[in-house]
Formats: C-alpha cells, sequence, structure tokens
C-alpha cells in the first residue's frame, strides 16, 4: 500500500507534538537559565493542552475507521475511541503539571514535566495501538515512566519504596502479559490485533486451552494496569507512598489508557462470533470479568471503609472504581456495543477530572498541613471553604451524587448493564454505589462537621492553583449537566471503530 | 398544553441554585447580605409558586374546560386514555432535550398533584429561610446548601421526565445530609445524618435500576410490537414530534404502561410478570423517604437531629417528595403491579398509622413526638394511594399539602420552644402559653388539624381517604395463594381510626404540659415572645391550614384532576 503521509499524519499528529514537546522541555531544563526552568511547567501544561485540540480539529473519517482500515503499516488505529481517550490522557497530564508545580522535591524538578509527557505519550499510542507489538512498546512507554515517578522522591523512604514495589508488580504482570501475546502470536502467525480473531477462527479445535489460557495471562496484564481484584495489591502502598501528584497521575492515566486498550482488545481479538470447538470464548471473558468487577468493588469498597490514611482511602476507591468501570466492559454482550463503549469512555472522561480533583485539594491540604490523617482534616471547611468545597464536589462525583459527573457516569454504566441482561451485577453495583458513599460521606462530614484543633488557622490557596482546581471543578459539575451529551455522543461513536 | 418557551417553573428551580451559589461567594462576615438573598430568593419563589398554584387552579377550573369536560365524561361512562388526560392535565410545560441519544430532557410541568406541592416547598422555603435568622455558626454555607435542597425539592416534583426526578431526588440528598450532619442537634447528628442518607439512598438507586428496566422494557415495545401506537401518538400530539422509541419521558412510559407494554414475561420466566417484579423496587424505593413501615426508622431521628429549619423541610416537604415519587414512578408508570401489590402493602401503612401513634404517645421528648406523628401521618398518605379510586387518592393528594404545612408549623413550634428554654423535655416545660401566645395558638391549630378537627384541613383530608378506603373494600381482594382475602379494608379503616385517636391523646397531652399547666417562672425567666420573623412563619404554615379547612374547593378539585388520570390507568374504579 502506497504511503499517503498527509492523510495519515493527523493519527499521530499528538504523538510527534508530545515528542517535540518532550525534546524542549529536556533541552530547556538541562541548558535553560533559571526563569526558563521556571517556566518549564507552563510550557509543558499548556503544551499538552493545546495537543488535546488537535484531536479536536483533525476528525477521523467514518468510512475509514467503519472498515476497519489500519494507518502506519496496520500498527494505528484512527477512531474516535483513540481520539477520545487522547483527548482526555492529554488533558489529564496537563492538569497534572499544574497541580504539581508548587509541590517541594517534585513539581521544582524540571525531569519530572519531561517523565509525566513521557508517559502520556505511551498512553496516547495504548489507545490508539492496533498490533501486539504496538501495544506492548505503548504499554512500556507509560509503564516505564510511572515506575520512575513513583520513586521521584528519591531521599524518601516510603517513595523509594513504592516506586520499587510498582516496578516489581509491574514487571511481573509484564512479562506475563507478554507471554500471553506470544502464544497468541503463535496459534495466530500474525501480530496484528484483527488478524489473530480472523486466524484463530479458522479451524484451531484444539488450541481451546491455550487460547483461554492466553486470555487470561492479557486479562491479568490489564487487571494490574486498572488495579482490579486481585492484582491490586500494589496499589495502596503505591499510591501511600508515592508523591500525591504522581498517585493523582497513576490513578487516572495508566487507567484511562488501559480501558481504552482492553475495549479494543477484546473486542479486536475475541469478538462475539468467535467460537473454538463450539465454545464461545466471549462467553468465557465475559464470565470472568463480571466475577472481576464484582469481587474489584466489593473489596474494594469495603477495605475502603477502614482507611485512616486520605490517600489509602482514595487507592481503595479506585479499585472500586476499576470495578464499575468493568461492567461497561463485560456490557458488550449486548447487542449494542455503542452503549458499552460510550459508557465506559465518558466514565473514564469524568473519572479522569474527578479524581484529578480530588487529589489536587488533597495534595494542597498535605503540602500544607504535613499529614495525611483523614482526622486532621477536621474543620478544613473552615479553614478554607473552598478547599473543602472542591474536595467536596469531587468525592460526591466519585461517590455518583448529582449535579457532579459521577452520577451520569455511574448512570451510563448501570443502563448498559441493565441493556445486557445483567441486572443482576447493575443491583451489585448499586449497592456498593451506597457503601462507597458511606466513607466518600464520612470525609466530607470531617471536614465540615468536626472542630479540629487548627480550627482558627486558615489555608490559603495559591492563585495559580486556586484556578486549576476550579476549573477542574467547573469541568466535573459540567460533565454532570450540560455538557453531558457532546461527550456522550462522542464517545458513543467509539463504538463504530472497534 | 404547549411544551415551548420558558416556564415559570424553571425559574423556580433556578433561583434558588443561583442564589445558592451567589451566597457561597459572598463575605461570611456579611451576614445580612447573606440572610437578605437568601430571604429574597426563598420569597421569589414563594410568589413564583402561589404563580403556580392559582394559574394552575384557574386551568382547572376554566381554560378551555378540559379537565371539567373529562370529568364529566368519565361520569356518562366514555373510557378515556389515561395518557391523554395526564398530558392534557399538564400545565407551564417546558422541555429541552437534554441527553438526545438517550431520550432524556430537561421537561418541567406541573399537574393537579404536584402543583400543591411546589406552593408547600414555597411556603417552607420562605418559612426555613426565616426561622433560620440568627444561627451563629457558618450561615453563608447553612444558607446555600439550604437553597441547594430547596432546588433539588421542586425540580422532583415538576419533573416529566424520569431521569430527571432521579436527578433532582438525589439532588437534594447530600446538602440534607450536611444540614443534619453540620447544624443538627449535636448529640445525635451523626449519626442521624448518615443513617438518613443512606436509607434514602439505598431507596433511590433500587428504584433506579427499576427505572432502567422500565425504559428499556419501553424503548423494546415501541420500536417493535407497539410501533403503530409510538406512530399514532408522535403524529397525534401526544408526544413530542423529536421524540425516539427509547424515551425517559414519563408520558411516554404511562403511555407504554397503557399499552401493556409492562406486562411481559422477564428473564424468559413464567409468570414473572415485569410490572409484578419492578413495582415493589419504584414504589419502595420511594416510599423509603415517605417513611413507609418496615422502613421508617431513618425519618425520628432524622427529624430530632435536623435543625428546624431542615426538620421543617423535611418532614414537611421531603417526605412528600418520596411518596409523591412512589406515584408517579410506581402506581402511574407500573399500574399493573399497584393491583397486584398495593392490596398487601396497606398493612404496612396501618401500621406506620398505628404503630407511629402509639409511639409518639410514649415520648417525652417534644420532637420525637411530632417526629412519629410525621410517620403516623404519612401513613395515611400510602393508605391513600393503596384506595386506588378517586376519594381515597385525592385524600392522600390533600393530605400531602394539609401534613407538610402542618408538621412544618409543629417543627417551628418546637425550635422556638427549644430556642428560648434550650430543653425539649416535655414534663419540665409548661404553661408557655402565656409567655408566647403565638407559638401556643399555633400548636393548638396545628394539633386540631392533626387529630382531623372539621374546619380544619386535616379533616378534609383524612375523611376522604377513610372513605375511599371503604369504598375500596368490596372492590379488593388479596390473593394468598389459594386463600382470598376480601373485605378487608373496612377493617384496616376500623384500626386506623384508632390511630386517629391516639392522636388526639397525645397531641392533647403535649398541649397540655406544655403550653398549658404551671410555668416555671425561674427556670424560664429568660424567655419571652418570639420576634417578628418567628411570627411570619407561623403565619405562613398555619394559615393554609385554616384557609384549606374552610374552603376546600380551593384544593380539593385540582388534586381530583391530578388523580383522574390515574385512576383511568388503574382501570377504571
Amino acid at each position: 500500500m502506497e504511503l499517503d503521509l498527509w492523510a495519515q499524519l493527523p493519527s499521530v499528529l499528538p504523538e510527534i507534538g508530545l515528542t517535540t514537546l518532550a525534546v524542549v522541555v529536556l533541552f530547556a531544563d538541562i541548558y535553560g537559565s533559571a526563569a526558563t526552568r521556571r517556566n518549564v511547567v507552563v510550557v509543558s501544561a499548556f503544551g499538552m493542552a493545546l495537543l488535546a485540540l488537535v484531536p479536536l480539529i483533525w476528525q477521523p473519517d467514518p468510512a475509514l475507521y467503519e472498515n476497519g482500515a489500519l494507518l502506519w503499516g496496520g500498527m494505528v488505529n484512527y477512531d474516535p475511541l483513540s481520539q477520545i481517550f487522547k483527548v482526555m490522557l492529554l488533558l489529564a497530564g496537563a492538569v497534572t503539571c499544574l497541580m504539581a508545580a508548587g509541590d517541594k522535591g517534585v513539581g521544582d524538578k524540571g525531569e519530572f514535566y519531561l517523565i509525566v509527557i513521557v508517559a502520556t505519550l505511551g498512553g496516547l499510542m495504548m489507545s490508539s495501538a492496533a498490533d501486539l507489538i504496538l501495544v506492548f512498546v505503548a504499554l512500556e512507554t507509560l509503564s516505564i515512566p510511572l515506575y520512575m515517578l513513583a520513586s521521584f522522591r528519591r531521599g524518601d523512604q516510603r517513595s523509594a519504596e513504592s516506586g520499587m514495589k510498582y516496578f516489581l508488580y509491574g514487571a511481573f504482570a509484564s512479562a506475563i502479559m507478554l507471554f500471553g501475546f506470544s502464544l497468541l502470536y503463535g496459534f495466530a502467525g500474525t501480530t496484528n490485533l484483527a488478524g489473530i480473531a480472523d486466524a484463530i477462527s479458522g479451524g484451531l479445535e484444539e488450541g481451546l486451552v491455550a487460547v483461554m489460557t492466553a486470555l487470561v495471562m492479557v486479562v491479568v496484564g490489564f487487571g494490574f494496569k486498572i488495579s482490579a481484584v486481585p492484582f491490586h495489591f500494589w496499589t495502596p502502598d503505591v499510591y501511600e507512598g508515592a508523591p500525591t501528584p504522581v498517585t493523582a497521575f497513576v490513578s487516572v492515566s495508566s487507567k484511562a489508557a488501559s480501558f481504552a486498550l482492553l475495549l479494543r482488545f477484546l473486542t479486536a481479538v475475541f469478538p462475539a462470533d468467535l467460537a473454538i470447538a463450539g465454545v464461545f470464548i466471549q462467553d468465557f471473558w465475559v464470565n470472568l470479568l463480571v466475577v472481576v468487577s464484582i469481587v474489584s468493588m466489593t473489596l474494594g469498597n469495603v477495605v475502603a471503609l477502614r482507611q485512616s490514611n486520605i490517600k489509602r482511602l482514595l487507592a481503595y476507591s479506585s479499585i472500586a472504581q476499576a470495578g464499575y468501570t468493568l461492567i461497561g466492559v463485560v456490557a458488550l454482550q449486548g447487542a449494542d456495543d455503542s452503549l458499552a463503549v460510550a459508557s465506559v469512555s465518558f466514565y473514564m472522561f469524568m473519572y479522569i477530572f474527578t479524581n484529578l480533583l480530588v487529589f489536587g485539594g488533597v495534595i494542597l491540604f498535605i503540602a500544607k498541613t504535613d499529614t495525611e490523617e483523614i482526622s486532621d482534616m477536621a474543620g478544613l471547611n473552615r479553614r478554607s471553604p473552598w478547599l473543602a468545597l472542591f474536595i467536596t464536589i469531587g468525592l460526591l462525583s466519585l461517590g455518583g451524587i448529582p449535579p457532579a459527573a459521577g452520577f451520569f457516569g455511574k448512570f451510563f454504566l448501570f443502563q448498559a448493564a441493565v441493556n445486557s441482561n445483567l441486572v443482576g451485577l447493575a443491583l451489585i453495583a448499586v449497592t456498593n454505589a451506597i457503601i462507597a458513599l458511606y466513607y466518600y460521606l464520612v470525609v466530607i462530614k470531617v471536614m465540615y462537621v468536626d472542630i479540629g484543633p487548627d480550627d482558627d488557622k486558615p489555608i490559603a490557596i495559591p492563585r495559580f492553583y486556586g484556578w486549576s482546581l476550579g476549573i477542574t471543578a467547573l469541568l466535573v459539575i459540567l460533565l454532570g449537566t450540560v455538557a453531558v451529551t457532546p461527550i456522550y455522543d462522542w464517545a458513543a461513536l467509539g463504538a463504530a471503530g472497534l | 398544553m404547549e411544551a415551548t418557551g420558558f416556564s415559570i417553573l424553571t425559574a423556580i428551580i433556578f433561583i434558588p441554585i443561583i442564589a445558592g451559589v451567589v451566597i457561597l461567594f459572598l463575605d461570611r462576615k456579611n451576614r445580612d447580605l447573606v440572610r437578605g438573598v437568601g430571604v429574597t430568593a426563598a420569597s421569589a419563589v414563594l410568589a413564583l409558586s402561589l404563580a403556580v398554584f392559582f394559574g394552575y387552579d384557574n386551568y382547572v377550573k376554566t381554560d378551555g374546560g378540559l379537565i371539567e369536560q373529562q370529568a364529566a365524561m368519565l361520569e356518562s361512562g366514555v373510557e378515556l386514555s389515561g395518557t391523554q388526560m395526564f398530558v392534557d392535565a399538564l400545565a407551564f410545560e417546558q422541555r429541552v432535550v437534554w441527553v438526545e441519544s438517550l431520550g432524556i430532557a430537561y421537561h418541567v410541568g406541573v399537574d393537579g398533584v404536584s402543583a400543591p406541592m411546589v406552593l408547600l416547598t414555597g411556603m417552607v422555603a420562605v418559612a426555613g429561610v426565616l426561622i433560620s435568622w440568627n444561627i451563629e455558626d457558618r450561615l453563608r454555607e447553612f444558607m446555600a446548601f439550604f437553597m441547594f435542597l430547596v432546588a433539588g425539592v421542586f425540580g422532583v416534583f415538576i419533573a416529566v421526565d424520569l431521569f430527571m426526578l432521579f436527578f433532582f431526588y438525589e439532588l437534594a440528598i447530600f446538602p440534607m445530609y450536611l444540614l443534619i450532619a453540620g447544624w443538627g442537634w449535636v448529640k445525635l447528628r451523626e449519626y442521624a445524618a448518615m443513617k438518613l442518607t443512606l436509607y434514602i439512598l439505598v431507596g433511590s438507586v433500587f428504584a433506579l435500576v427499576g427505572g432502567v428496566a422500565m425504559y428499556f422494557a419501553a424503548g423494546a415495545y415501541f420500536s417493535g410490537s407497539g410501533a403503530d401506537v409510538f406512530e399514532a401518538a408522535v403524529a397525534g400530539g401526544l408526544l413530542p414530534a423529536d421524540s425516539g422509541p427509547y424515551s425517559w419521558s414519563i408520558v411516554q412510559l404511562t403511555l407504554a404502561a397503557e399499552n401493556g407494554a409492562f406486562g411481559i414475561d422477564i428473564l424468559g420466566i413464567e409468570g414473572l410478570n415485569f410490572a409484578k417484579f419492578w413495582f415493589p423496587f419504584m414504589f419502595m424505593g420511594f416510599g423509603v423517604l415517605a417513611g413507609v413501615f418496615p422502613f421508617h426508622n431513618w425519618s425520628p431521628d432524622g427529624h430530632v437531629a435536623a435543625p428546624t429549619a431542615v426538620s421543617m423541610i423535611h418532614a414537611g416537604v421531603l417526605m412528600k417528595v418520596g411518596a409523591f415519587a412512589a406515584l408517579r414512578s410506581g402506581v402511574q408508570l407500573l399500574p399493573e403491579g399497584a393491583d397486584i401489590h398495593l392490596p398487601w402493602m396497606v398493612f404496612l401503612t396501618l401500621i406506620n398509622v398505628v404503630y407511629g401513634a402509639l409511639i409518639a404517645f410514649r415520648q417525652r421528648d417534644f420532637k420525637y413526638v411530632i417526629g412519629f406523628s410525621s410517620v403516623s401521618h404519612m401513613g395515611l398518605v400510602s393508605m391513600g394511594w393503596a384506595t386506588m379510586n378517586l376519594t381515597g387518592m385525592t385524600g392522600a393528594g390533600i393530605q400531602m399539602f394539609s401534613h407538610g404545612a402542618m408538621t412544618a408549623l409543629f417543627f417551628g413550634v418546637v425550635g422556638m420552644v427549644y430556642d428560648r428554654s434550650h430543653t425539649r423535655d416535655i414534663p419540665s416545660l409548661g404553661g408557655f402559653m402565656k409567655v408566647m401566645p403565638w407559638v401556643g395558638v399555633a400548636f393548638v391549630i396545628g394539633g386540631l388539624t392533626s387529630m382531623g378537627m372539621p374546619g380544619l384541613s386535616g379533616f378534609i383530608a383524612e375523611f376522604p381517604i377513610f372513605q375511599g378506603m371503604w369504598a375500596a373494600s368490596e372492590q379488593i381482594t388479596l390473593q394468598l395463594g389459594a386463600f382470598q382475602l376480601s373485605n378487608y379494608y373496612s377493617v384496616i379503616v376500623i384500626i386506623s381510626a384508632l390511630g386517629i385517636v391516639i392522636t388526639a391523646a397525645y397531641v392533647l397531652r403535649v398541649a397540655g404540659q406544655v403550653f398549658f399547666g404551671e410555668f416555671d417562672a425561674d427556670r424560664f425567666h429568660d424567655v419571652g415572645n418570639i420576634e417578628m420573623t418567628d411570627r411570619i412563619v407561623l403565619i405562613i404554615l398555619g394559615a393554609p391550614l385554616i384557609i384549606l379547612g374552610l374552603y376546600p374547593p380551593i384544593m380539593a378539585p385540582m388534586i381530583e384532576s391530578g388523580i383522574r388520570p390515574l385512576i383511568a390507568l388503574l382501570g377504571g374504579g
């Protein structure tokens, strides 16, 4: 096939932009004056925010992606699913940079921004990858910077431990996943995702067990990345130990990119009509993920009830959130893919901003008070009404209370589940949502009701930081009210490219 | 009515929201400004809700005479479509598509049942702001959250889109949690606020799943076997031209219900009827907030723990939100389920009435008496729904308004007494009529209303409920396996009349001990009469009780017009 460069360029334009940005940031940090180095944060944040416009300006052509056309030698998908995830990942990177700006030992080092940019690059590639090789390269491009970020405070024992734990677990999960990939390649003789499904379905009667094994191994890898039970053990420790801006970034980017890839991988490699020896592979992974989903949300929520450290609480909450999001993935078994895909994409879209908002508030609280205990947040409403309000909006969104975006997010997931005849799963999920709301409300109660010893010491929000929190909070509210339609409709388009 | 243009109801929702946001941005030390914005917004809302109430009243009685015609046609035995009647009865509509691909719209409108509720909410909003005039701690946040709560409550009453109903229902819960936990009675507030929130949320999310199931069932019906019904409805103007087969519109779901879309078997199980399965989720899910036994437990604690303004809006309005939503999304959308389930649920409401009254009788704490009396009176509302006939359900509609104003008045009285005497222990109070004559008179009026004294609104409400029960007795049979229970509604009436007697006993006891009897001048030497703002509160809440009691036609025909479509959906009666 002849390479029409100009037609194909927009599909990787954000990646090219990020690479350029990374180089600029690297050189500015090494060779720039002190003043230039201070501006690295602005360049990184606004650079990524501008790049987030690229997928909006150059929309993919429906005639191509609906037929499953691939670009760059069959490596890259160019469809709405990849576009929406690229936008959210870029915005997540931008907000992370802004929130890290004032953090001592993290935000004042130029290489922090460089690493965030490279990790985001990996996430972007994951969301559009169409080939096992690129999938793995992208995964590692995302993961390795995250390991580095987790141990970014080199002098701090907890941070070092967190990075080490994350790396060991991560390397192990990657290895298992890679083994799964190699099995798939061995059977199919191709690394192209869609090609694998064609090859397997073409008569492979004796390969059932091996394909299932490969499937399980891949799910293990994804389970690690999205911190689903039983691959969640790293989550609380890493979240607690890593510098808080890093925790915020890890909790959103890696999860969002992995869900994009998971949707694509499962629909492309193990589609609904794929049967080996009369066994429908889709039934198998749906059942597997239903179990993972139920266990994740239940365990995450129940354990979160007992946490006294805010970062650990958010870690368990993020495990539960992964469980909810998996509902959308298993809803792929229904007749209408677009509900399932849209619910996952929308959920991740709003989850990114919600989690960044909560973490943004918590970062400031920790920086000002040097404590991570929930009980020390007592009286925060008196010390800083706006900070308390921002954290509250974020927590409400996580809990699924309108007008915050989480209400629509959860609603779309439940709707997709009911549509796929998973009423039982939906009922379990709503029960879980109640449990979760309890511990979110406890944090809110501590901030608004309890009286702390430092009630008379106000916490000032730096102006710049206040604006970024305020805009994120506004986005969370908008995503739960007037901005639902455009984002949801865009997300629903994503199914067309699968 | 045409669903175009700006509706006064939109202003009613957004004025409190905007006021709440504005208040959050004010300087917290400028208390007068905070109060000023609060009371201005609340008064504006009250004025608009009066306009809605009287505008609707006008609409029922004159505007084209449509409602009157319907009544006459029904009298003469003509069968009318319940959906058509429901649509005809909607006024002040506005519809803006919200999420087009899912058929979610911002759609507001009032019918005969919700118009009085809008008025009630407006009254209690003003009363709540005025009675919170002197809150010391973080007045700004209190006022802002109170405004959000009011907006959420309005939203539920005027929603004509089921999704929007859920949205505002849940929107109301969080501010309420924070108001109770942050400003309530210190001893109980954290426990009570959490308990209340979780109870209500559990109910609502299960109802939400039921709503989703109805949405898909109706959508499947309209795009499948009911496609011609759908097209006819769109062509006939019953549904807006831009609606698709899948929609959250209550009108469209009602149409589906009327045409039997919910009569299907679910999960392919023979005999497991869709409506039969989901009705308990919908009715009980919202019934939790109406305090239906055995899910009433949050209510007394919640009311006692809440600050006065929140108790007022909570017992006065929010419990009605539950009863109203149970009616809208349960009885109206799943009438077949109602036919099966309400005949046994009536026993639960009986427990509400009698057991609530008995416990109220035993309380020493003034506020607990009122809290349990709410459980008892709300039982009458649910009992009214269970009659499934025009008389009884109309009575229940009036009871919602009457009890709302009455109980808000009661909680206002308790708050005023407690603020000045610093105790709610009934035996240690006494003789307050001498020092607080306004409050004493208000309590007596409320008390007489709650006993169902003729001339006050309680009688106008409770009498039709009992009458309706009696009338329903012959028509309703409860099938228990091979066992048939019939004519038991009359027994329930007799027993629940006992509840009224107990009510009279505890009201008289409280009135006697708190407002009459010996005044302990030493202990309560600094108790004085109430301020102007408090008097306004008592007038706003007390006057409607008398007006409605003396002149029921101001509300009764309106509520009847709202109930008639439901009766048609329930299959005559």
